[in-house]
């Protein structure tokens, strides 16, 4: 059995290896961070969103993409914009989270605007796998089950299966879901902006719990080192590159479960391929919307998530939460 | 003290062991907090019931789970409900190991701002979209996904026919 300082040696060395593959890999977000160079972040809002009731406008949400895109990428337009984020050839993933259940987990019309826009992107519609743990959660979050090829596919891991193999990661032994390591080529996250009673925020980095057999593992400690060591396992550090933070309703409190007296519109998303960077502005805004409430920081209601700071330490290398390191672009 | 004596108290000890055993055991197998559709007017019971054992928690509430599994949580019954298809609601009913458990569990969920106490159980509260109340070992939460026009009326009258079958 691997010691943590073998297990994160190990898996530095093969994100390096797998990341001299991909533009999108570890050894240029590296270089990038080394060079000084800062972590683009993209806060994109539209507050009349929900102007409507609970029902989201689809085609306000495709503009916000757009707009989130545009200003992540440069390029306005917006096949353009996602063809500078993703490989070509390659089956996308695109990972969400429906844990929540229905009231609060990552909305399908956000799902199918990226979709959408993938496919005008050059992705074939069946080079496209919407997924999660299984199909209730998939379920929950409006997703229709398909596993058929001409079409934008969209399964569960109960369906994929998990690798018979267990990889160590820390000091749990887990199972890594087959849409993860067989299927995808490149994998985008798309969280829900939750309130999380043990780690303090769940976002970007605290969805891949659901790309695993037993997340119960790798709660210790506040899920810390947990969030850090799973996201720098060599497979999830190198596929997972790309966040389309869905925030257009989040919970601020008790979360991860549904709270409607909790419950929130930002109206709002966090796009980035520094997953570090993401959380750490996510963790901002849901601090921000806490002392609007009247209520006090994670930090001092004793969950600051200190998972952040470890996958930006030099052991993990994530990312940045530096403040100074991150360029916010808000729009 | 004869070996034939011996053996009589001890028949007679298992036989009352057993029978209290079977008393309790049997309540909280037996216990079905859901009512059926139509039980409560309006109301349908649009899902089978789901139980978890505490073990498997996690595989409905995830990170939820470990302060439940802490206060003792033996199971969680779950089912969904629709109320006059203008409504939909889940009722997660939690069965403690006792009453301190389920007395834990519902202050977290009773502190927030907005509760409103009321008669439901040993203890109770209201939100706009939601309802909690505990009685013995069992906590029960009520959440509606919509916020409509007479839903905290509808959660209630839900929420009293789960009271009466606990």
């Amino acid at each position: 059995m691997k010691n943590r300082r073998e297990f994160l040696k190990t898996a530095a060395t093969g994100a390096v290896l797998l990341g001299s593959q991909s533009k999108l890999g570890l050894a240029a977000a590296v270089e990038k961070h080394v060079s000084g160079a800062r972590s683009r972040v993209v806060v994109a809002r539209d507050a009349a969103l929900q102007a409507h009731g609970a029902q989201l406008d689809q085609q306000r949400v495709l503009a916000l993409l757009d707009k989130a895109m545009a200003a992540y990428t440069g390029h306005k337009n917006p096949p353009e914009a996602w063809q500078s984020v993703i490989p070509r050839g390659k089956v996308i993933g695109i990972k969400i989270n429906g844990l929540g259940g229905r009231g609060i987990s990552s909305h399908a019309v956000l799902v199918h605007a990226i979709c959408e826009r993938l496919q005008q992107a050059g992705v074939p519609a069946g080079n496209i796998i919407v997924w999660d743990r299984n199909a209730r959660d998939l379920r929950a979050c409006g997703m229709t089950i398909n596993t058929d090829r001409s079409r934008v596919r969209c399964y569960g891991s109960d369906t994929a299966g998990y690798e018979d193999q267990e990889t160590a990661c820390g000091s749990a032994h887990l199972r890594l879901s087959k849409i993860l390591t067989r299927e995808c080529g490149m994998v985008i996250s798309v969280p829900i902006l939750k309130d999380h009673n043990m780690s303090g925020v769940t976002f970007s980095m605290k969805n891949m719990y659901g790309v695993i057999d037993r997340p119960f593992l790798l709660h210790g400690n506040n899920c810390n080192p947990g969030v850090a060591d799973l996201n720098a396992l060599p497979v999830i550090r190198e596929k997972v590159n790309f966040t389309i933070g869905d925030a257009l309703t989040s919970v601020y409190q008790g979360g991860p479960v549904f709270q409607p007296q909790h419950l929130w519109h930002p109206g709002t998303l966090v796009v980035g391929q520094d997953r570090v960077a993401v959380d750490y502005t996510a963790w901002q805004i849901l601090d921000r919307k806490r002392a609007e409430a009247g209520m006090s920081t994670l930090k001092a209601d004793g969950r600051e998530p200190r998972y952040i700071a470890t996958a930006a330490d030099a052991a993990h290398r994530l990312g940045t939460n530096n403040p100074q390191h991150i360029h916010l672009v808000e729009v | 003290m004869t070996l034939s004596s011996n053996t009589g108290k001890l028949a007679s000890a298992l036989v009352v062991l057993v029978a209290m055993l079977s008393v309790t055991g049997c309540k909280k197998s037996k216990v079905d907090p859901f009512p059926a559709s139509g039980a409560i007017a309006g109301w349908q019971k649009t899902s089978q019931t789901r139980t978890f054992a505490a073990k498997d928690l996690w595989k409905y509430i995830d990170g939820e789970a470990e302060q439940y599994i802490k206060a003792g949580v033996v199971t969680t019954s779950t089912s969904d409900y629709k109320y006059q298809d203008k409504l939909e609601a889940v009722v997660d009913v939690y069965t403690m190991g006792n009453t301190a458990g389920a007395e834990k569990m519902f202050s977290v969920s009773s502190q927030s701002k907005g509760a409103k106490s009321v008669q439901l159980g040993d203890a109770g509260v209201a939100y706009a979209q939601s309802v909690s109340f505990r009685k013995g070992p069992y906590l029960v939460h009520i959440v509606a996904y919509e916020d409509t026009p007479g839903a905290p009326e509808a959660l209630m009258a839900l929420a009293h026919g789960v009271d009466a079958k606990l």
